[in-house]
């Protein structure tokens, strides 16, 4: 007590403490800026919205009932598009394991991670739709094209997450398994991926489930799946089909989904 | 019976970028079988002088020399080219034990012979059934075969610690290389790792250089203990020799931590058998 009545007032907060500064003020005004700027950029009309309901409402009505007739194409192509996602998916993951591991800065050199990084980020930063494009030019038309771009776009994104896994690993169980004299790939298998196991695995379905979303989406610029068929129909004003085959797409979707979280909790 | 390795260290110096070394020209002998203690306040270097010996970190470029029997670790500031290899002689068990949680009991001590597996096996963790008798027994010399299966990170800190030991076992380590073992167990706990080290000595004739923190333990399981202060080796000798007016005067103030009357210290000193082994160093007081 007779010591905190000796602390001049004031000093119990630490010098250069909290101001409101001009700094902050000036960050909120750039950021009202760049609302500004982007809201003439992006062409926003949300009165349009209200004055073309009448439109909106025709248009909606198109859509129901659903029509379908052509069910049996519909599941046949849906089933093809979550084919296209698993080996999409699963040449990534194998790809992803070792990329990953070469782009994480506590297993390897700086003149490793850091090109192998690049890399990574140039499969990340095109999209699926881009790869399909291209790859329909060099295999053809069809679901292998689709597969190609998921896996290299996949493979991108997987890297990165399980580098990230990687280098938030605890470094002493590698430590003991370096002291007993072994390689350093023994290192690795036996003191870095049974840590990272976990986060692995539920990233790898998380992607599975986008990669079944993504490959939907594939097909419409002609990489096989559902996507060819809802290309078709939408491009052919069959409003009521299209209902149909989205909420297939829906239905599977959703159930991957809740198949995948199910899964996950298994191995956490 | 294997017979332990013998340590020599020579003028081994490091100064992780500080003005003040972490290791001052440090000599080090140890002859095959001893069971040598060593001593020191916090930040006295003792980890960093075990992290030295196995080749974890290298010394001041240019500066000494570590051998483990014939074999060279590292010298004049380079690590050996193949230490991987040379580390399967020097076993070292950690404060924090150093497991890996996620794997069984008898994975984490089979990845002591890692070196004696082909790689091809290793590498899918796949083990024939000597090898595993291998760990088992191992196990069972440190008392905790029956949690074989379970996950490491299931183990209290005193079972976990005692894996470790056997994953230095079956690594059929020739000098075992113990940094604080006990420091983050309980007394009980403590006690008994200390006693398997002692007994792991005795009868395989392993050479074991354990780093303490608290002197008791020193007295209480070896013969010769060596004492570092900020660095240098300040004491070398007789264990019995180490009471509290030597240790004054060889640490000051500093002495306090390392003597301290914590419960660890009080279980073991109220121990009968520990008193017994005690009375000599109270006795040259």
């Amino acid at each position: 007590m007779t010591q905190a009545a000796t602390i001049p007032p004031g000093a119990l907060s630490p010098p250069g403490g909290p101001r409101r500064t001009l700094a902050q003020a000036f960050g909120w005004a750039v950021f009202a800026l760049v609302l500004l700027w982007a809201w003439k950029g992006a062409d926003m009309r949300p009165l349009d919205l209200w004055k073309d309901s009448g439109n909106m409402k025709v248009f909606l009505a198109e859509f129901f009932p659903p029509d379908f007739r052509e069910w049996k194409s519909y599941l046949r192509e849906m089933i093809v598009t979550v084919h296209i996602a698993v080996w999409g998916t699963v040449l990534a993951i194998v790809c992803a394991v070792p990329c990953g591991l070469l782009s994480s800065s506590n297993i390897v050199p700086w003149w490793v991670y850091q090109p192998v990084r690049r890399v990574m980020d140039a499969c990340r930063a095109i999209n699926e739709m881009v790869f399909a494009m291209l790859f329909i030019v060099a295999v053809g038309l069809g679901p292998f094209a689709g597969v190609l771009a998921l896996w290299i776009h996949t493979t991108g994104t997987l890297a990165k997450l399980f580098s990230e896994a990687v280098e938030a690993i605890d470094p002493r169980p590698v430590e003991g398994v370096r002291a007993t004299g072994s390689s350093a790939i023994e290192e690795i298998v036996y003191g870095v991926i049974p840590q990272v196991m976990p986060l692995w695995i539920s990233y790898s379905l998380y992607r599975f489930e986008s990669n079944v979303r993504s490959a939907s989406v594939v097909g419409m610029v002609g990489a096989g799946g559902i996507g060819v068929i809802l290309y078709e129909v939408i491009r052919g004003f069959e409003y009521a089909q299209t209902c149909a085959v989205m909420l297939i797409i829906i239905t599977f979707v959703s159930s991957i989904d809740l198949i995948s979280a199910r899964v996950r909790k298994l191995f956490i | 019976m294997s017979t332990g390795s013998s340590l020599s260290v020579r003028g081994l110096s490091k100064s992780f970028g500080a003005p003040q070394l972490a290791l001052s020209s440090v000599d080090l002998d140890i002859r095959p079988g001893e069971m040598v203690a060593l001593i020191g306040a916090s930040g006295s270097g003792k980890s960093t002088l075990l992290r030295h010996i196995s080749g974890f970190v290298a010394a001041d470029a240019g500066s000494g020399e570590v051998k483990v029997g014939e074999r060279t670790m590292q010298s004049g500031g380079r690590i050996a080219r193949d230490i991987r290899h040379l580390r399967t002689e020097v076993g070292f068990v950690f404060q924090q034990f150093n497991l890996v949680g996620r794997l069984s009991v008898m994975t984490n001590v089979l990845a002591g012979l890692l070196t004696r597996v082909p790689a091809w096996r290793s590498l899918v963790m796949r083990f024939t059934r000597e090898e595993k008798a291998e760990a088992w027994r191992a196990l069972k010399s440190v008392g905790i075969e029956n949690l074989a299966w379970q996950r490491a990170s299931t183990l209290s800190g005193g079972q976990q610690q005692r894996v470790a030991i056997a994953r230095a076992l079956v690594q059929r380590a020739r000098i075992i290389l113990a940094d604080e073992p006990i420091a983050s167990l309980d007394p009980e706990s403590a006690r008994n790792v200390m006693e398997i080290l002692a007994r792991i000595n005795r009868e395989q004739g392993i050479t074991v250089l354990v780093s303490l923190h608290q002197v008791q333990f020193a007295r209480r399981y070896c013969v010769r203990t060596v004492a570092l202060r900020l660095g240098e080796v300040v004491y070398d000798g007789p264990s019995e020799a180490l009471d509290a007016k030597l240790l004054r005067n060889l640490y000051g103030a500093a002495v306090e931590e390392m003597l301290d009357g914590t419960e660890t210290i009080d279980a073991v000193m109220n121990d009968p058998v520990v008193a017994e082994g005690l009375r000599p160093a109270a006795a040259s007081a």
